[in-house]
Protein backbone atom coordinates (compact mmCIF):
# COMPACT_ATOMS: atom_id res chain seq x y z
CA UNK A 1 0.00 0.00 0.00
CA UNK A 2 2.99 2.13 0.74
CA UNK A 3 4.79 1.94 -2.38
CA UNK A 4 1.23 2.80 -4.06
CA UNK A 5 1.45 6.71 -2.42
CA UNK A 6 4.77 7.05 -4.64
CA UNK A 7 3.61 5.97 -7.63
CA UNK A 8 2.64 8.13 -10.42
CA UNK A 9 -1.23 9.61 -8.89
CA UNK A 10 -2.82 10.20 -12.45
CA UNK A 11 -2.45 6.79 -12.65
CA UNK A 12 -4.66 5.46 -10.09
CA UNK A 13 -7.53 2.47 -11.35
CA UNK A 14 -10.50 5.25 -9.57
CA UNK A 15 -9.71 8.16 -11.60
CA UNK A 16 -12.40 8.82 -14.09
CA UNK A 17 -10.90 10.37 -17.42
CA UNK A 18 -12.54 14.45 -17.51
CA UNK A 19 -10.31 14.85 -13.82
CA UNK A 20 -6.79 16.01 -13.61
CA UNK A 21 -5.59 14.25 -10.66
CA UNK A 22 -7.53 12.38 -8.03
CA UNK A 23 -7.11 15.85 -5.56
CA UNK A 24 -9.31 17.29 -8.41
CA UNK A 25 -11.76 14.55 -8.53
CA UNK A 26 -12.44 14.13 -4.57
CA UNK A 27 -12.87 17.69 -4.32
CA UNK A 28 -15.60 17.70 -6.58
CA UNK A 29 -17.08 14.89 -4.96
CA UNK A 30 -17.18 16.27 -2.10
CA UNK A 31 -18.88 19.96 -3.71
CA UNK A 32 -21.72 17.74 -4.97
CA UNK A 33 -22.24 16.07 -2.22
CA UNK A 34 -22.68 19.44 -0.57
CA UNK A 35 -24.95 20.63 -2.78
CA UNK A 36 -27.40 17.14 -2.43
CA UNK A 37 -27.03 17.83 1.10
CA UNK A 38 -28.38 21.71 0.48
CA UNK A 39 -31.36 20.07 -1.65
CA UNK A 40 -31.70 17.88 1.74
CA UNK A 41 -31.98 20.82 3.76
CA UNK A 42 -34.47 22.20 2.08
CA UNK A 43 -36.32 19.26 2.09
CA UNK A 44 -36.40 18.72 5.92
CA UNK A 45 -36.84 22.61 6.34
CA UNK A 46 -40.12 22.25 5.15
CA UNK A 47 -41.35 20.04 7.35
CA UNK A 48 -39.23 22.05 10.57
CA UNK A 49 -41.57 24.70 9.44
CA UNK A 50 -44.78 22.82 9.34
CA UNK A 51 -43.82 21.89 12.55
CA UNK A 52 -42.93 25.44 14.03
CA UNK A 53 -45.90 26.45 12.53
CA UNK A 54 -48.40 24.53 14.06
CA UNK A 55 -46.64 24.18 17.68
CA UNK A 56 -46.90 28.15 17.47
CA UNK A 57 -50.63 27.48 16.72
CA UNK A 58 -51.38 24.67 19.24
CA UNK A 59 -49.16 25.23 22.05
CA UNK A 60 -50.98 22.91 24.81
CA UNK A 61 -51.82 20.23 22.40
CA UNK A 62 -48.57 19.96 21.17
CA UNK A 63 -47.07 19.72 24.68
CA UNK A 64 -49.69 16.97 25.67
CA UNK A 65 -48.96 14.87 22.15
CA UNK A 66 -44.89 15.45 22.90
CA UNK A 67 -45.16 14.56 26.51
CA UNK A 68 -46.78 10.97 25.58
CA UNK A 69 -43.46 10.16 23.75
CA UNK A 70 -40.96 8.24 25.73
CA UNK A 71 -38.20 10.61 26.37
CA UNK A 72 -35.57 8.25 27.65
CA UNK A 73 -35.73 5.95 24.38
CA UNK A 74 -35.13 9.10 22.33
CA UNK A 75 -32.28 9.95 24.28
CA UNK A 76 -31.24 6.85 23.93
CA UNK A 77 -31.31 6.80 20.71
CA UNK A 78 -29.47 10.12 20.29
CA UNK A 79 -26.72 8.75 21.85
CA UNK A 80 -26.23 5.78 19.79
CA UNK A 81 -27.09 8.03 16.55
CA UNK A 82 -23.97 10.54 17.80
CA UNK A 83 -21.80 7.29 18.25
CA UNK A 84 -22.26 6.12 15.12
CA UNK A 85 -21.30 9.36 13.97
CA UNK A 86 -18.07 9.20 15.69
CA UNK A 87 -17.15 5.65 14.98
CA UNK A 88 -18.01 6.84 10.69
CA UNK A 89 -16.01 9.78 11.30
CA UNK A 90 -12.81 7.37 12.61
CA UNK A 91 -13.89 4.92 9.51
CA UNK A 92 -12.95 8.16 6.99
CA UNK A 93 -9.58 8.42 9.49
CA UNK A 94 -8.37 4.88 9.25
CA UNK A 95 -9.31 5.14 4.82
CA UNK A 96 -7.21 7.92 5.33
CA UNK A 97 -4.00 6.76 6.59
CA UNK A 98 -4.71 3.33 5.22
CA UNK A 99 -5.56 1.34 7.78
CA UNK A 100 -7.61 -1.53 6.23
CA UNK A 101 -8.73 -3.65 9.59
CA UNK A 102 -10.09 -0.91 11.52
CA UNK A 103 -11.64 0.93 8.61
CA UNK A 104 -13.77 -2.40 7.98
CA UNK A 105 -14.67 -2.24 11.74
CA UNK A 106 -15.51 0.89 12.01
CA UNK A 107 -18.09 0.77 9.00
CA UNK A 108 -19.12 -2.53 10.82
CA UNK A 109 -20.15 -0.60 13.91
CA UNK A 110 -21.47 2.37 12.39
CA UNK A 111 -23.73 0.02 10.01
CA UNK A 112 -24.84 -1.94 13.34
CA UNK A 113 -25.57 1.16 15.79
CA UNK A 114 -27.77 2.68 12.55
CA UNK A 115 -30.02 -0.42 12.69
CA UNK A 116 -30.18 -0.32 16.64
CA UNK A 117 -31.27 3.11 16.01
CA UNK A 118 -33.71 1.97 13.49
CA UNK A 119 -35.00 -0.94 16.22
CA UNK A 120 -35.30 1.49 18.90
CA UNK A 121 -37.40 3.70 16.35
CA UNK A 122 -39.68 0.64 15.60
CA UNK A 123 -40.10 0.01 19.30
CA UNK A 124 -41.54 3.82 19.63
CA UNK A 125 -43.38 3.00 16.69
CA UNK A 126 -45.26 0.23 18.28
CA UNK A 127 -46.25 1.71 21.16
CA UNK A 128 -47.84 4.43 19.28
CA UNK A 129 -49.61 1.84 16.89
CA UNK A 130 -50.72 0.17 20.77
CA UNK A 131 -52.20 3.14 22.07
CA UNK A 132 -53.89 4.01 18.71
CA UNK A 133 -51.82 7.48 18.18
CA UNK A 134 -51.31 6.74 14.02
CA UNK A 135 -53.08 9.44 12.79
CA UNK A 136 -55.59 8.81 10.32
CA UNK A 137 -57.00 6.01 9.15
CA UNK A 138 -53.26 5.06 8.21
CA UNK A 139 -54.17 1.71 10.06
CA UNK A 140 -57.46 0.75 9.03
CA UNK A 141 -58.00 -1.22 11.49
CA UNK A 142 -56.83 1.04 14.17
CA UNK A 143 -57.75 4.74 13.49
CA UNK A 144 -56.35 7.15 15.41
CA UNK A 145 -58.24 7.51 19.19
CA UNK A 146 -56.23 7.82 21.95
CA UNK A 147 -57.39 7.16 25.44
CA UNK A 148 -57.62 10.15 27.71
CA UNK A 149 -56.73 10.27 31.12
CA UNK A 150 -59.19 11.29 33.15
CA UNK A 151 -59.07 14.10 35.83
CA UNK A 152 -57.63 13.03 39.25
CA UNK A 153 -56.70 9.81 37.57
CA UNK A 154 -53.90 7.98 38.59
CA UNK A 155 -51.08 8.52 35.83
CA UNK A 156 -50.75 6.20 32.96
CA UNK A 157 -48.33 6.30 30.52
CA UNK A 158 -50.82 4.89 27.91
CA UNK A 159 -53.16 7.13 28.19
CA UNK A 160 -53.13 11.06 26.71
CA UNK A 161 -53.00 13.32 29.26
CA UNK A 162 -54.65 16.72 27.32
CA UNK A 163 -53.95 19.13 28.98
CA UNK A 164 -56.08 22.40 28.79
CA UNK A 165 -57.07 24.21 25.72
CA UNK A 166 -55.95 21.07 23.16
CA UNK A 167 -58.31 19.18 21.49
CA UNK A 168 -57.47 15.34 20.13
CA UNK A 169 -57.72 16.93 16.15
CA UNK A 170 -54.53 19.29 17.22
CA UNK A 171 -53.15 16.33 18.96
CA UNK A 172 -53.74 14.05 15.96
CA UNK A 173 -52.02 17.13 14.09
CA UNK A 174 -48.83 16.98 16.27
CA UNK A 175 -48.80 12.95 15.38
CA UNK A 176 -48.63 13.47 10.98
CA UNK A 177 -45.57 15.80 11.43
CA UNK A 178 -43.86 13.54 13.99
CA UNK A 179 -44.62 10.65 11.62
CA UNK A 180 -43.86 12.55 8.67
CA UNK A 181 -40.51 13.74 10.12
CA UNK A 182 -38.99 10.70 12.29
CA UNK A 183 -40.26 8.55 8.85
CA UNK A 184 -38.28 10.40 6.55
CA UNK A 185 -35.77 10.24 8.93
CA UNK A 186 -35.75 7.09 9.41
CA UNK A 187 -35.73 6.08 5.15
CA UNK A 188 -32.81 8.58 5.08
CA UNK A 189 -31.21 5.59 7.74
CA UNK A 190 -32.30 2.70 5.75
CA UNK A 191 -30.37 4.33 2.85
CA UNK A 192 -27.95 5.26 4.46
CA UNK A 193 -27.31 1.18 5.91
CA UNK A 194 -27.95 0.68 2.60
CA UNK A 195 -24.83 2.91 1.21
CA UNK A 196 -22.47 1.75 4.41
CA UNK A 197 -23.63 -1.99 3.06
CA UNK A 198 -21.80 -1.39 -0.16
CA UNK A 199 -18.92 0.41 1.63
CA UNK A 200 -18.28 -2.51 3.75
CA UNK A 201 -18.12 -4.62 0.69
CA UNK A 202 -15.40 -2.66 -1.36
CA UNK A 203 -13.82 -1.80 2.03
CA UNK A 204 -13.45 -5.47 2.69
CA UNK A 205 -12.10 -5.72 -1.30
CA UNK A 206 -9.42 -2.95 -0.11
CA UNK A 207 -11.06 -0.65 -2.42
CA UNK A 208 -10.26 2.03 -0.33
CA UNK A 209 -6.75 3.83 0.92
CA UNK A 210 -5.35 6.91 0.87
CA UNK A 211 -5.29 7.99 -2.44
CA UNK A 212 -8.67 6.97 -3.19
CA UNK A 213 -11.31 7.42 -0.22
CA UNK A 214 -14.14 10.15 -1.77
CA UNK A 215 -16.61 7.18 -1.36
CA UNK A 216 -16.33 6.91 2.35
CA UNK A 217 -16.12 10.52 3.00
CA UNK A 218 -18.50 11.38 0.77
CA UNK A 219 -21.21 8.82 2.68
CA UNK A 220 -19.78 9.75 6.00
CA UNK A 221 -21.51 13.55 5.05
CA UNK A 222 -24.40 11.97 4.14
CA UNK A 223 -24.56 10.22 7.39
CA UNK A 224 -23.46 13.09 9.53
CA UNK A 225 -26.13 15.01 7.72
CA UNK A 226 -28.87 12.65 8.71
CA UNK A 227 -27.25 12.90 12.58
CA UNK A 228 -27.60 16.56 12.78
CA UNK A 229 -31.58 16.09 11.02
CA UNK A 230 -31.93 14.21 14.25
CA UNK A 231 -29.96 16.41 16.79
CA UNK A 232 -32.58 18.98 15.86
CA UNK A 233 -35.84 16.72 16.08
CA UNK A 234 -34.88 15.28 19.53
CA UNK A 235 -35.56 18.18 20.97
CA UNK A 236 -38.05 19.17 18.75
CA UNK A 237 -40.60 16.54 19.67
CA UNK A 238 -39.47 14.73 22.79
CA UNK A 239 -38.61 17.60 25.01
CA UNK A 240 -39.90 20.95 24.68
CA UNK A 241 -43.38 19.77 24.68
CA UNK A 242 -42.28 19.20 28.87
CA UNK A 243 -43.24 23.16 29.09
CA UNK A 244 -44.92 24.73 26.69
CA UNK A 245 -48.21 23.61 28.38
CA UNK A 246 -47.38 25.23 31.63
CA UNK A 247 -47.90 28.71 30.21
CA UNK A 248 -50.76 30.22 32.09
CA UNK B 1 -1.59 16.74 -0.89
CA UNK B 2 -3.16 19.42 0.71
CA UNK B 3 -6.03 17.16 2.26
CA UNK B 4 -6.21 17.97 6.00
CA UNK B 5 -6.35 14.66 8.24
CA UNK B 6 -8.38 15.15 11.86
CA UNK B 7 -6.39 13.50 14.35
CA UNK B 8 -8.78 11.00 16.63
CA UNK B 9 -8.10 13.20 19.68
CA UNK B 10 -10.35 15.76 18.05
CA UNK B 11 -12.81 13.50 17.08
CA UNK B 12 -13.08 11.96 20.40
CA UNK B 13 -13.17 15.42 22.20
CA UNK B 14 -16.71 16.16 19.42
CA UNK B 15 -18.22 13.02 20.49
CA UNK B 16 -17.89 13.78 24.10
CA UNK B 17 -18.97 17.21 23.81
CA UNK B 18 -22.24 16.02 21.64
CA UNK B 19 -22.87 13.43 24.44
CA UNK B 20 -22.88 16.58 27.10
CA UNK B 21 -25.33 18.26 25.04
CA UNK B 22 -27.47 15.62 24.97
CA UNK B 23 -27.12 15.15 28.83
CA UNK B 24 -27.66 18.92 29.14
CA UNK B 25 -30.53 19.38 27.01
CA UNK B 26 -32.61 16.66 28.93
CA UNK B 27 -31.96 18.17 32.34
CA UNK B 28 -32.98 21.20 30.73
CA UNK B 29 -36.17 19.89 29.47
CA UNK B 30 -37.03 19.38 33.43
CA UNK B 31 -36.34 22.48 34.36
CA UNK B 32 -38.84 25.34 34.51
CA UNK B 33 -37.37 28.07 32.93
CA UNK B 34 -39.75 31.13 32.58
CA UNK B 35 -41.00 32.95 29.49
CA UNK B 36 -39.71 30.70 26.56
CA UNK B 37 -36.32 30.13 27.97
CA UNK B 38 -36.88 26.25 27.57
CA UNK B 39 -37.72 26.29 23.71
CA UNK B 40 -34.46 29.04 23.65
CA UNK B 41 -32.29 26.79 25.68
CA UNK B 42 -32.83 23.19 23.46
CA UNK B 43 -32.53 25.14 20.36
CA UNK B 44 -29.09 26.68 21.69
CA UNK B 45 -27.47 23.34 22.42
CA UNK B 46 -29.12 21.76 19.18
CA UNK B 47 -27.68 24.59 16.92
CA UNK B 48 -24.11 24.15 18.94
CA UNK B 49 -23.96 20.46 18.86
CA UNK B 50 -25.10 20.81 15.17
CA UNK B 51 -21.92 23.62 14.39
CA UNK B 52 -19.29 20.76 16.06
CA UNK B 53 -20.43 17.82 13.76
CA UNK B 54 -20.48 20.01 10.18
CA UNK B 55 -16.68 21.61 11.55
CA UNK B 56 -15.25 18.62 12.37
CA UNK B 57 -17.52 15.08 11.83
CA UNK B 58 -17.82 17.09 8.04
CA UNK B 59 -14.38 18.51 7.96
CA UNK B 60 -15.63 21.88 7.10
CA UNK B 61 -13.44 23.84 8.94
CA UNK B 62 -10.59 22.24 6.93
CA UNK B 63 -13.28 22.82 3.37
CA UNK B 64 -12.57 24.83 0.21
CA UNK B 65 -14.43 28.12 0.60
CA UNK B 66 -16.99 26.98 -1.72
CA UNK B 67 -18.35 24.49 0.64
CA UNK B 68 -18.82 27.15 3.33
CA UNK B 69 -20.73 29.07 0.51
CA UNK B 70 -23.04 26.27 -0.28
CA UNK B 71 -24.21 26.06 3.37
CA UNK B 72 -24.14 29.75 3.92
CA UNK B 73 -26.78 30.13 1.21
CA UNK B 74 -29.05 26.96 2.55
CA UNK B 75 -29.17 28.61 5.86
CA UNK B 76 -29.61 31.97 3.88
CA UNK B 77 -32.70 30.26 2.40
CA UNK B 78 -33.96 28.82 5.51
CA UNK B 79 -34.13 31.71 7.36
CA UNK B 80 -35.89 33.45 4.34
CA UNK B 81 -38.61 30.29 4.58
CA UNK B 82 -39.03 30.65 8.12
CA UNK B 83 -38.98 35.11 8.13
CA UNK B 84 -41.58 35.51 5.52
CA UNK B 85 -43.89 32.52 6.29
CA UNK B 86 -43.94 33.74 9.98
CA UNK B 87 -44.25 37.18 8.85
CA UNK B 88 -47.96 36.27 7.12
CA UNK B 89 -49.23 33.70 9.55
CA UNK B 90 -48.57 35.86 12.98
CA UNK B 91 -49.78 39.05 11.37
CA UNK B 92 -53.20 37.49 10.13
CA UNK B 93 -54.70 38.03 13.32
CA UNK B 94 -53.08 41.62 13.56
CA UNK B 95 -55.92 42.43 10.37
CA UNK B 96 -58.61 40.93 11.77
CA UNK B 97 -58.58 42.86 15.02
CA UNK B 98 -58.57 46.18 12.90
CA UNK B 99 -61.70 45.25 10.70
CA UNK B 100 -63.80 42.98 12.86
Amino acid sequence: MSHAATEHVHGHPALQHHFENMEQQREAGTLGMWVFLVTEIMFFGGMFLAYSLYRWKYPAAFASASNHLDIWLGAFNTGVLILSSFTMALAVYFTQIGKQRPQVLCLVLTLVLGLTFLGVKGVEYHDKYEDSLIPGQLIPSRPFGPKVLKHGEPEDHHKLDLQEGATLGQVEMFYWIYFAMTGMHALHMIIGAGLLTYLLIFSIKRRFGPEYHSPVEVIGLYWHFVDIVWIFLFPLLYLLGRHVGHVS
Amino acid sequence: MSEHIVPVRVYATIFLILLVGTALTVWAAFMDFPWRLNTIVALTIATVKATFVVLYFMHVRYSARLVWVIIISALFWMAILFAFTFADYVTRDWLSLQIG
